[in-house]
């Protein structure tokens, strides 16, 4: 801070906005997730809208002080509707100087800055590969820097706790929590009663952390040490009038299955082999075992996907949950489930490939693989959850297919869908309708392969009944018995019953809609999590006068009956998707129309800004087009 | 079909031609299977065959129960399912020596280890039959076969001391043809309770004709077998008169004639509860005597059984409720200004 006198000037004010972005960033261990998560819930309390980004590497413990182990976790929360996480932060939390660097590029100008002192170390610069002290280099002077000796404050404010050197440094999350929750007056309650739950067990850490939390909050509030540090308000967002409550997609995930099996009167078994980024979903179920979906851990993937095919024939139904590198090895088992009509949920949480990939980073190129991906004619219904919260119901709608058209159902989400957390209105379950299943009464008897003539759905009669005592497998069967069959036109026909049955599961979903705009112009065309942002995008187009509007597919395979007809009301659609283009070509094969696309395969979510870019650069396309006939 | 009918041996007969080659051994471990179910008094409609892939694999469409033939291997992982979602079930799972311990070798592990209440039987003719005889796991060194022209090197797969050694509770060996002795034995795996593990030696006419001769031949069976069972000491040969011993500087057994000096008091007799007895004898191989009988059975814990007791088994926490937990915002009584 070399010119003092403008700088403070100017930061004397608070940050008056209707919204903000923060970003804290350090080391894997130093609790950054932690803290954004506490922050998160701090914010949701004090009624704001919220949507979150956990930016974290894949190793638990990256070597300190290294740009590539820097975890980071931002969070935009305001008072309006909020559907991203925010393409720019306007505060960084730093707790080393490659936390520091590396968000450096990303953060909008002027933003406040607050550091570690401490941590600005000569090894540790170097441990950044830095040569100058960006703190002292002038490197910095686009924005407001405050730097705080976080760890020795932090030290120095929980000793009387008498832990040793190095757990009371550890207590310097929530010290930065505690300054970070002042500046924005959010409440310390939840944190602390947070710290209670967790550490109730070990009084010296609970109390030191408390301790560190309100010595954060209190430098806030008496330091005279920096005049960028000035509390400031954030509106309130206009909400409904219900209860919110936050959730990640993953508890979304969870949550629904829960809802579906009591909608569908029907217990589940969730057979899972762990995964990153899908683990955290067979955790959360671990836990709510009493709610009706038992949890099994399989010894692999392919175990996990025939063990819940396994309970669909013996009548619960089996879910399975993964990430690409696991749900290509439960192909061959899937299509098990289709040859013998079994239903079957396959919850895959896309991650960054090929291969072992980006395994904590974001990506939605798992598209081809779920519509396309199996050996022989083998179509399965796709479902996309477009949001953290609408996973709940994406979730309840794949239950819904797998047991109305007996059929394995793919439901598709991301590592950033399955982290992120929003500020979600909790469903009312008794505004849902029971889902449908074809179980046989105790008394009925018959053959289970008794089709409905509209869904294709053979009977669910599982092992136990005497009136459906039945052989099925993966061998071709025979139409009528379930016996094995070699004959032509038998293949033929169970093929046709393959492929009508997906076919008309468009029947029987609701139509698409446009989620907002105008039609005419550009239609931004999209699926998964990118809808936050496209969201957001569109919405600022369309208050700077552009005919654009939005159409977020949720049901991919098959594609809403409406979706062609809709999309002829435009002269241009825009497909945005964090891969190469795979809706793109679905969109080209299944409704032969052109479709512009707008690519990004770099782990990171898609940004407000560049969406906007490329509406304006396809709409401004368009006008030279038709300048030019 | 009531519960309460018994049902005769034919009931188990599906209709459904039976497409194995002529004279293949697996006609007969059918009929010792259908033989097992009536004499054990089993209900069809809660009966369930999980199988694999291969020409074994093709036993749960001959069986008038409920049946499952799924994909290569991984019938283990498909029977498990079975077994957890619905622990009433009395579930057999089909395999072969290919596609329970090529393939599925990682599932058959597991399952064993967990000790999941079900019967596995394990037809092992050392080949790979309907993919047209490649040799197998367990194919003995030298087998020429379509991969291997000039005899195969692999150092073949004891399937007995693969389950000893993934922790079976229940491990016995039978012949396909022996339609005394197999009924008895798969009666006393269903009986078992945990996983019960059979290794049937079974002929595959076709691709590795009589590949079992210098064991199960009838002419010399009673020198190529030793019958173990529990409590009795180890003895075979046509007049009575072998017997194993425990030679206890090599910890081997060898074989010994009874006489000179050598008595009944000198044989191992046979602790179905002892692993190391069962590793024994689970190993022997010509020319040593085969061992036929339950060679280890013990009790231990079984998976579905603790699986259940571990996880309610009633829907007693409600969605409701559980929607509303965690960090809560209420502003129903507030105005929306939306």
């Amino acid at each position: 801070m070399s010119d003092k006198s403008s700088a403070s000037a100017n930061s004397l004010k608070p940050l008056e906005r209707d919204r903000h972005v923060i970003r804290f960033a350090g080391d894997s261990g130093d609790g950054i997730q932690l803290q954004g998560q506490q922050f998160t819930v701090a914010s949701a309390l004090s009624g704001h809208d919220l949507a979150t980004l956990p930016d974290f590497p894949a190793e638990i413990r990256a070597p300190a002080g290294t740009r590539y182990g820097v975890s980071a976790f931002q969070i935009q929360f305001g008072g309006d509707r909020i559907t991203t996480a925010g393409d720019a932060p306007d505060v960084l939390i730093a707790f080393n100087p490659a936390a520091l660097v590396v968000n450096l590029s990303h953060l909008e100008p002027g933003a406040l800055i607050i550091v570690d002192a401490d941590a600005f170390t000569e090894q540790r610069l170097k441990r950044a590969d830095l040569a100058t002290n960006p703190l002292e280099d002038g490197s910095l002077e686009a924005y407001r820097v405050c730097p705080v000796d976080i760890t020795s404050l932090t030290v120095q404010a929980v000793k009387p706790h008498g832990l040793g050197s190095k757990d009371s440094a550890r207590c310097k999350n929530f010290y930065a929590l505690g300054l970070v929750l002042w500046l924005f007056d959010q409440p310390r309650e939840p944190t602390m009663a947070w710290i209670e739950e967790k550490f109730g067990r070990l009084p010296d850490v609970r109390d030191a952390n408390l301790t560190a939390l309100n010595a954060g909050h209190a430098f806030g509030e008496t330091s005279e040490l920096s005049h960028h540090l000035v509390q400031s308000t954030t509106p309130q967002a206009p909400l409904d009038s219900v209860e919110y409550r936050t959730v990640t997609g993953a508890e979304a995930i969870a949550l629904g299955l829960l809802a579906a099996g009591e909608l569908a009167d029907t217990e589940l078994m969730f057979c899972s082999y762990p995964i990153t980024p899908a683990s955290s979903v067979l955790h959360h179920l671990a836990g709510l075992e009493d709610a009706g979906v038992a949890t099994f851990q399989a010894e692999d993937e392919i175990a996990a996907v025939c063990s819940a095919i396994g309970a669909s024939y013996a009548g619960k139904l089996g879910v399975t949950s993964s990430s690409g590198p696991g749900i290509a090895l439960k192909g061959e088992a899937i299509g098990l489930a289709v040859a013998a009509e079994l239903p079957l949920v396959i919850v895959n949480s896309q991650r960054a490939g090929p291969s072992t990939g980006l395994p904590t980073k974001t990506e939605q190129s798992d598209l081809y693989q779920a519509v396309y991906g199996r050996n022989g004619d083998t179509p399965i219904p796709v479902v996309a959850a477009k949001t953290p919260g609408h996973c709940f119901d994406a979730a309840i709608e794949a239950v819904t297919l797998a047991l109305r058209h007996m059929t394995p159902v793919i439901l598709l989400t991301d590592g950033y869908i399955a982290n992120a957390s929003e500020l979600w209105p909790i469903p009312d379950i008794d505004a849902y309708p029971a889902i449908p299943t074809r179980k046989p009464g105790p008394d009925e008897s018959g053959s289970a392969f008794e089709r409905d003539p509209e869904t294709y759905a053979r009977r669910w009669a599982a092992p136990g009944h005497p009136g459906f005592i039945h052989r099925v497998g993966g061998i071709e069967k025979d139409v009528t018995t379930g016996n094995i069959s070699y004959d032509a036109d038998n293949h033929q026909a169970m093929t046709d019953i393959r492929q009508n049955k997906v076919l008309n599961v468009a029947k029987f979903v609701a139509p698409q809609e446009m989620d907002q705009g105008v039609t005419g112009g550009l239609a931004v065309v999209a699926w998964g999590s990118t809808y936050g942002t496209i969201y957001q995008a569109v919405k600022e187009c369309l208050a700077e006068g552009a005919q654009v509007a939005h159409i977020h597919i949720t049901q991919i395979n098959p594609l809403p009956s409406n979706l062609g007809e809709m999309l002829a009301g435009f002269h241009t659609v825009l497909v945005p998707e964090l891969n190469t283009g795979q809706l793109a070509t679905l969109l080209k094969d299944r409704l032969v129309i052109d479709v512009k696309q707008h690519n990004k395969v770099t782990g990171q979510p898609l940004t407000v800004t560049e969406i906007k870019n490329a509406i304006h650069e396809h709409a401004s396309a368009r006008l030279r087009d038709v300048a030019g006939d | 079909m009531s519960q309460t009918q018994v049902l005769s041996f034919k009931d188990f007969a599906t209709d459904q031609e039976v497409r194995w080659c002529p004279g293949c051994g697996d006609y007969s471990i059918l009929k010792a299977v259908q033989r097992a179910l009536a004499d054990t008094g089993a209900s069809a409609e809660n009966t369930v065959f999980v199988s694999g892939i291969g020409c074994s694999s093709r036993l749960p469409y001959y069986v008038e129960t409920y049946g499952f033939h799924t994909i290569h291997g991984r019938a283990p992982a498909v029977a498990t399912g079975v077994k957890l979602a619905n622990p009433e079930l009395d579930v057999w799972l089909v395999t072969g020596d290919g596609d329970g311990l090529s393939i599925g070798g990682n599932h058959l592990l597991h399952v064993l280890r967990r000790n999941v209440n079900m019967n596995i039987l394990l037809f092992n003719n050392e080949i790979y039959g309907l993919t047209k005889g490649q040799y197998s796991p367990t194919s003995r060194e030298g087998t020429r076969s379509p991969t291997s022209p000039d005899g195969s090197f692999d150092n073949p797969v004891i399937p007995g001391s693969f389950a000893l050694g993934a922790g079976a509770s229940f491990i016995a060996r039978g012949i396909d043809i022996d339609q005394k002795g197999l009924p008895l034995l798969l009666a006393d795996a269903q009986a078992h309770q945990g996983t019960a593990f059979i290794e049937i030696l079974q002929n595959c006419i076709v691709y590795n004709k009589d590949v079992f001769d210098d064991v199960v031949a009838k002419k010399q069976a009673k020198e190529t077998q030793v019958q173990v069972v529990h409590g009795q000491p180890l003895i075979y040969g046509k007049d009575e008169d072998k017997g194993l011993r425990l030679n206890t500087q090599t910890l081997a057994l060898e074989s010994v004639t009874l006489g000179n000096g050598i008595t009944e008091a000198d044989l191992l007799v046979h602790d179905e509860t002892n692993p190391i007895i069962a590793a024994l004898l689970v190993a022997l191989a010509p020319p040593m005597p085969t061992a036929m009988g339950i060679i280890h059975r013990v009790e231990k814990p079984v998976f579905d059984q603790a699986y259940w007791e571990h996880k309610p088994t009633q829907r007693s926490a409600k969605v409701r409720d559980l929607l509303r937990t965690g960090n809560m915002l209420d502003r129903r009584n507030e105005v929306s200004p939306r």
